[in-house]
């Protein structure tokens, strides 16, 4: 159990990439915290520091009290969970877990009741003896949690464990590892570019944009207030829909000529507003309200996934398609014009320069 | 479609007689005795003289110091094959993981100086080999017979195109596990090169064991003939009017070839196994 810190870290690798570009966490003891963001932002690379896989190229990277930018990843007391598993192929289950006690030079006894208790634990004890290919790929990647848990250590690492596996499987996993962190109360940091993992694992998120934090805060927070455009189109799905709009005398003018006063102290001539698929709700009676902003869009297409529909519309102004959400059985024509509702405490509105969020 | 099987088992077959007909028949003539081979040539039936002859090519000691018989041959050829072929896996082993898992100055231009030795197979050095070795004063040991030969490109390049084919996040689970460099290479990449170290040895011990130029060169000391070199001697003694001793020689011949044939059976399948139950 530890702390974790990182203090301005940053990464420039062989060729100039600079993959992390100064970022500065702290882990609570316990927490588990989930590094989302999308391929290339520079997750793994960051985990991979906290390993000591890879070196740090400015800042600090402390485990409990120790900086450990100059330590072995054997003595740093981390485990590993790897997304190929990277289980030693010509070792049993068994030995696959005894190998780093061994190496420690843990008596054999205590190796024994230790790959004993991590076995009953993660309910892979029938297959002890077995080697990695005779194994599916769920209990592999079982054996793989095995191998991090039976060390004790500090803290766990996931370099997106899960994504080798189909969708079923997926979520019985993730529900286990996430049972598993509560029940050892091990400090973890987890890597993922799957934002629903993210949500249904973190105590908290820290989401990631081209080697930089976007922002840190629960699940919770950063769906409800994004920081940035960035994260409103990264954190949840369907993404928010960004309309932009015109600022003219501290009041947001959508094309359509509607309007929402502009947040305090707002100057520049262009904003963007954000409004969730969820929180749009088609309006059968029109005009206008207080409490509401209304829209209108034109059908495109209507996807329906089961529980819900989603309809795809175009908006005069907005380049993307615009989502709504919609219940299951609802039913839309192509080339019908809908007129749609957003409450006013549930719009987001960003800064159209550089995308940071405006309102509180 | 049957048509066509009974194509295959025929071109099969008639490949198979090839190949093995001449080795069928150096043994059948093997069992008569010297004369009658000198005077009638190959014999197609089996003589009488299988047991004599055998046992003289095996403990009788020949050749011109009258020291060496066909065991202590075969004990040279094993101590050269295996030595060559053991000694070969060992040292490109260890000079490919040097050259995949460290980064050392001018690793890459390492790996080309060896790779282009290539070029240089122990026919064109062989002069200053010599020199070396004689220099030394190896001439007339196992180390000089052996040493020489074992430098490996060819095993060098294949062990480092496997090393690099094994997946990255095995190194670093095992540097996780605490591993280091010698317990990584022993207890992960050994054991998965498993099936590459069996068809090297497989190769490198039959040509380490067909080896002629240099042992010839470097061992004027009969007792390190090996059996390769005795089947030479033999027919070797035009002395008078000594015939020579044709059955030894096809006897020997038959004899030099079994333990080859036996590495490569055992070996072989051990090497389909490990290609069979491939494990990633
Ligand atoms: N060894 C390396 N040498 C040079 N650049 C690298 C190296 N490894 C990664 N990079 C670069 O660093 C950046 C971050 O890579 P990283 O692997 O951390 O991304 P990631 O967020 O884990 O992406 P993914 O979701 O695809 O795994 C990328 O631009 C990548 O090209
Ligand atoms: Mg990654």
């Amino acid at each position: 159990m530890a702390i974790i810190t990182l203090d301005k870290v940053r990464k420039v690798y062989a060729g100039g990439v600079e993959a992390v570009k100064g970022v500065s966490i702290d882990i609570a003891d316990g927490e588990f915290i989930v590094l989302v963001g999308p391929s290339g932002c520079g997750k793994s690379t960051l985990l991979r520091m906290v390993a000591g896989l890879e070196e740090i190229s400015d800042g600090e990277i402390r485990i409990g009290e120790r900086v450990v930018n100059r330590v072995e990843p054997a003595d740093r007391d981390i485990a590993m969970v790897f997304q190929n598993y990277a289980l030693y192929p010509h070792m049993s289950v068994y030995d696959n877990l005894a190998y780093g006690l061994r190496n420690r030079g843990t008596a054999k006894s205590e190796i024994d009741a230790r790959v004993k208790e991590a076995a009953r634990i993660l309910e892979i004890g029938d297959f002890l003896d077995r080697k990695p290919r005779q194994l599916s790929g769920g209990q592999r990647q079982r054996v793989a949690m095995g191998r991090a848990i039976v060390r004790k250590p500090a803290a766990f690492l996931f370099d997106e464990p899960l994504s080798n596996l189909d969708a079923k499987l997926r979520v019985q996993m993730r529900i286990e590892i996430k049972r598993l962190q509560e029940a050892l109360g091990t400090t973890s940091v987890y890597v993922t570019h799957d934002q629903l993992e993210a949500m249904t694992l973190a105590h908290r998120l820290v989401v990631l944009n081209h080697g930089r934090i976007e922002q840190i805060g629960t699940p919770l927070e950063v769906y409800e207030k994004p920081a940035s455009t960035f994260v409103a189109g990264f954190i949840g799905s369907p993404a928010m829909n960004i309309i932009p709009v015109k600022s003219k005398e501290g009041r947001l003018h959508l094309e359509s000529g509607e309007g929402l006063d502009a947040p305090d102290g707002f100057g520049a001539e262009k904003a963007l507003l954000g409004v969730r698929p969820e929180d749009l709700k088609v309006d059968f009676e029109g005009g206008s309200s207080d409490d509401a902003l209304s829209l209108s869009m034109k059908v495109i297409a209507v996807e329906p996934v089961g529980a819900e529909s989603y309809v795809h519309g175009r908006m005069s102004g907005v380049a993307d398609d615009v989502v709504v959400r919609v219940p299951a059985k609802a039913e839309y024509a192509a080339g019908v014009s809908l007129s749609l509702k957003a409450p006013r405490d549930r719009l987001h509105i960003f800064d159209a320069a550089n995308g940071q969020r405006l309102n509180g | 479609m049957t048509r066509l099987r009974l194509l295959d088992h025929i071109i099969l077959l008639v490949g198979v007689l090839f190949m093995v007909t001449p080795v069928v028949l150096a043994f059948i003539t093997s069992t008569h005795d010297a004369v009658t081979i000198y005077r009638s040539g190959l014999q197609f039936t089996l003589g009488d003289n299988f047991l004599s002859t055998y046992r003289t090519v095996l403990t009788e000691a020949g050749g011109f110091t009258k020291q060496v018989d066909g065991f202590v041959m075969l004990k040279n050829s094993l101590i050269l094959g295996l030595g060559f072929s053991i000694g070969k896996i060992v040292i490109s082993m260890l000079a490919a993981y040097a050259i995949v898992y460290f980064r050392f100055p001018a690793a890459s231009f390492c790996f080309w100086v060896i790779f282009s030795t290539l070029l240089l197979p122990l026919e064109v050095r062989i002069l200053p080999s010599y020199e070396i070795v004689q220099s030394l004063g190896l001439v007339n040991t196992y180390t000089g017979l052996i040493v020489p030969l074992i430098a490996s490109a060819t095993g060098t390049f294949f062990f480092r195109q496997f090393f690099k084919s094994v997946p990255e996040e095995l190194l670093e689970a095992a540097r996780i596990d605490g591993a280091g460099a010698w317990k990584f290479f022993i207890d992960i990449l050994v054991p998965l090169s498993k099936t590459m170290i069996a068809a090297i040895f497989i190769i490198m011990f039959v040509y380490g064991w067909n080896q002629y130029l240099w042992p010839t060169l470097i061992t004027s000391d009969e007792t390190f003939f090996t059996l390769v070199r005795g089947i030479k001697q033999i027919l070797q003694v035009w002395i008078g009017a000594q015939i020579p001793d044709y059955n030894e020689a096809m006897a020997l011949a038959v004899l030099a070839m079994l333990p080859p044939v036996i590495v490569v059976v055992i070996f072989q399948s051990w090497f389909i196994k490990g290609l069979v139950e491939s494990d990633k």
